[in-house]
């Protein structure tokens, strides 16, 4: 039921990497290191400036893709995988898009499942790309049958 | 600065234990991460759906996971990071976080993690990749 959008892409949307939402963020999973934080130990890092947490990229808008009408309810997450060039640094803009890479249905314990495949990127502004990120998002059959009414 | 060097393979960062996971934590990642499904912060939410209580968002174990590695990013930065989610999280749960060093090349680390609860059942399970810089 989501094949039809598979290869779609949202249009590309700038996101900051802002400091407040990084040390809200950072506080959140109970990881407020000097790395994400501390304007100083940012500096005389590696990196030269504070980094944001790897699982960061959940705050980022993605843009939408039309033909992806999911439900907000009863969806459930199976995987999700990280990949980065290198850390976000704190400051920067980046363009973030998705794209449904896949979707497929399977026989389970409770009923047909429907597996939605999604990719999610960050570029810089030149479109060197920094992360890419893939969801595997699980259907329910109810959710399913509760979208075709 | 801790140090990843001379850590052998086989050998485990040491593991973290969280404090009982709490209501306010999850309204808190609700917030910060932009996430406000009900069903991780309303009982009457996640009871329509079907369960028992309010879950913790998959992603805030899988973001309270990556701190075993927050020490060490003077040394390497993670290259990859891939969580399977296997169980759910209730408040009040206690959760353990494991890193353990499965192999170690000239330019890259990989090690094994999960979250574990109080019952010693992995709730998310997965593989880090630090590239060393």
């Amino acid at each position: 039921m989501f094949t039809h959008g598979i290869g779609k892409r949202s249009a590309k949307v700038k996101n900051t990497v802002e400091r407040g939402a990084v040390k809200k963020f950072a506080e959140s999973i109970g990881d407020l290191h000097p790395i994400f934080v501390c304007e100083e130990t940012g500096k005389q890092s590696r990196y030269h400036q504070n980094i944001a947490p790897p699982t960061f990229p959940r705050v980022f808008d993605y843009g939408t893709i039309e033909e992806l009408k999911l439900p907000n309810k009863g969806l459930i997450h199976g995987e999700q995988i990280y990949h980065y060039e290198r850390p976000l640094l704190v400051g920067e803009d980046i363009l973030c898009y998705s794209e449904v890479k896949d979707y497929y249905e399977r026989n389970g314990k409770s009923g047909e499942m429907g597996f939605l495949l999604l990719n999610r990127f960050g570029e810089d502004l030149e479109g060197r790309l920094i992360f890419t990120e893939e969801q595997v998002v699980i259907i329910t059959e109810a959710v399913r049958r509760e979208m075709r009414v | 600065m801790n140090s990843l060097k001379g850590l052998p393979v086989g050998e485990s960062l040491e593991e973290i234990t969280l404090p009982p996971v709490a209501r306010i934590d999850l309204i808190k990642y609700a917030g910060a991460s932009g996430d406000y499904n009900p069903i991780h912060t309303i009982d009457e939410e996640a009871e329509k759906a079907g369960l028992p209580g309010v879950i913790a968002h998959g992603m805030w174990t899988m973001g309270n996971l990556a701190k075993l590695f927050t020490p060490y990013y003077e040394e390497a930065f993670m290259e990859n990071y891939a969580i399977r989610f296997k169980g759910m999280v209730f408040i009040d749960d206690v959760i353990t976080l494991h890193a353990r060093l499965e192999d170690d090349s000239e330019e890259k680390m990989s090690f094994e993690v999960n979250a574990e609860n109080q019952d010693g059942r992995a709730v998310i399970t997965g593989t880090v990749v630090l590239k060393k810089i």
